[in-house]
């Protein structure tokens, strides 16, 4: 696994290293369903540059939801998303890599899901093979690449879903909840390739539950209560001192209500 | 009593003896079926696929309609493919009628509905779970559509298997298509349906053994392949 900080010359090797990030911005977005608001007036601006954004916020706070309108597979009801200059659209999404909260494994081996997604992104057959191996051996996976991906263990797929997004060599890599189901060790294994991810000039957006995981990888923390963003601030002060009481009481592990 | 333990014994003996006539009659019968079969995958297939990623107005008509050709008595598929093939028909030039053609026209129309809508439930499912990572990976529609196809490949075999026993299982179509014109367009149906009514229940029972046969080798095999599925062993 890669040192904090250090690209990991697998990931190098495997091409991961992308170009200029461009900027996620979303603003005035809002959206409901069945009556409810989900997201309202949520101006944010994410991956701006090689960081980590962590997401925080209680159960239902609209994370997964504003995660899915920023990569464009939600449309949002009022507000606008831009992926520099242009919409999130499919023609661009390769650049946006996503793991969902529950990972989506296609039913085929681990090596066939991943050079799936190296056939999506366009890169020519002959090097979809050595590819995704040195990924999944990058992402440890390398003793399961034969295995059917459906049966692999919830850890073990949080990690395909990992590997298989880093594929595509995004700008933008959005994680939602990928270590909720992990131990320690692959917890670990995920950690080191967000850093490497990170250091090889990707914006990653994370979603977790986990503070610990938090202050060691966040730049910068977005904090969403009721679908509002209630801050946004560097990950320094947002943990030495919250400026909302929400906040605060997430962070002490209190009921926010 | 005595004239049933005659013909089943003349039945055994035509299997045992694999006579020449009824082998041409079984071969026959899973040519016209096995070709039904495909016409209707390759039409029932993508037709079902298109309508579970679609969308667009009337697709639910178009749901409603196809579980609704599930169900079609094979006698009014060969009334209305006799009408069209007749000489008198729109298609009547192709002089196609009381040909083994005219039957697998006649079979695919029937299994097509049925196939098309096991291929709509089996990829709308897969759909449903697939679709946000797929357009994340920015796969287009028809590489989606095709993914889909893959990778439902187990339930989607089950279907063709389905379609294949309602087809050579049926015999309102064929007789009205094909005639069951003698060594041209005999199938095991037809034929068990004439013999009986002549009274020769050897040959009859001798092709309804094999007819049993091969519809329960059929469901089993649809069964052993549900229960690899349900085991979630893919490939
Ligand atoms: N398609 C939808 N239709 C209706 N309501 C929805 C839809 N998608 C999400 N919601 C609602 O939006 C709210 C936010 O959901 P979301 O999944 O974004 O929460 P979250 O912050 O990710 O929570 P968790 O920490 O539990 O993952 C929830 O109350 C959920 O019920
Ligand atoms: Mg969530």
């Amino acid at each position: 696994m890669a040192d904090a900080g250090v690209v990991d010359p697998r990931l190098d090797d495997a091409g991961l290293v992308a170009g200029g990030v461009a900027p996620l911005c979303c603003s005035g977005v809002g959206l409901a369903r069945g009556g409810r608001v989900l997201l309202d007036d949520v101006t944010l601006e994410l991956a701006r540059r090689p960081g980590v954004t962590v997401i925080l916020g209680p159960n239902g706070a609209g994370k997964s939801l504003l995660l899915r309108v920023v990569a464009g597979l939600v449309e949002p009801d009022r507000g606008r998303v831009r992926w520099g200059p242009r919409p999130p659209d499919r023609s661009r999404a390769t650049r946006i890599g996503f793991v969902f909260q529950k990972p989506v494994m296609l039913r085929r081996s681990v090596l066939a899901n991943v050079t799936y997604a190296l056939r999506a992104a366009g890169v020519p057959r002959h090097e979809r093979e050595a590819r995704a191996r040195s990924l999944l051996a990058a992402g440890d996976l390398g003793h399961l690449e034969r295995v059917s991906a459906r049966v692999l263990s919830g850890g073990e797929q949080q990690r395909v879903a990992l590997v298989r997004a880093l594929a595509t060599k995004p700008e933008a890599l959005l994680l939602d909840e990928p270590t909720a189901s992990l131990d320690p060790r692959s917890t670990q294994a995920i950690e080191a390739l967000v850093r490497a991810t990170r250091a090889a000039g990707v914006g990653v957006v994370l979603v977790t539950h986990d503070l610990g995981q938090a202050r060691r990888l966040a730049d910068e923390v977005v904090f969403i209560h009721r679908g509002r963003v209630l801050e946004q601030a560097p990950a320094a002060c947002f943990f030495d001192a919250p400026s909302t009481a929400a906040a605060r009481e997430f962070l002490d592990g209190g009921l926010v209500l | 009593m005595s004239d049933l333990a005659t013909a089943f014994r003349d039945a055994l003996d035509l299997l045992l003896s694999l006579d020449p006539e009824l082998a041409a009659i079984v071969a026959l019968s899973l040519q016209v079926s096995l070709g039904a079969v495909a016409v209707a995958a390759l039409v029932g297939m993508p037709l079902g696929a298109v309508v579970a990623v679609g969308r667009f107005p009337g697709r639910m008509a178009v749901v409603v309609l196809m579980n609704a050709l599930m169900g079609l008595p094979p006698v009014v598929v060969g009334l209305v493919v006799y009408l069209l093939l007749s000489r008198a028909g729109p298609l009547g030039a192709f002089g196609l009628l009381y040909t083994p053609t005219a039957m697998v026209i006649a079979q695919a129309v029937l299994v097509t509905p049925i196939i098309a809508a096991l291929t709509r439930q089996t990829v709308e499912d897969l759909w449903g779970e697939y679709e946000e990572q797929l357009r994340v990976l920015g796969v287009s529609r028809l590489e989606m559509v095709a993914t889909l196809l893959w990778d439902a490949r187990p339930s989607l075999l089950t279907g063709l298997l389905a379609g294949f026993g309602r087809a050579v299982a049926e015999v309102g179509a064929v007789i009205i298509v094909g005639g069951n014109i003698n060594h041209v367009t005999r199938v095991m149906t037809t034929t068990i349906a004439l013999e009986t009514s002549k009274g020769n229940l050897s040959l009859a029972l001798g092709l309804g053994i094999i007819l049993v046969a091969i519809t329960v080798t059929v469901s089993a095999l649809v069964m052993a392949m549900r229960g690899r599925e349900g085991r979630a062993v893919h490939g």
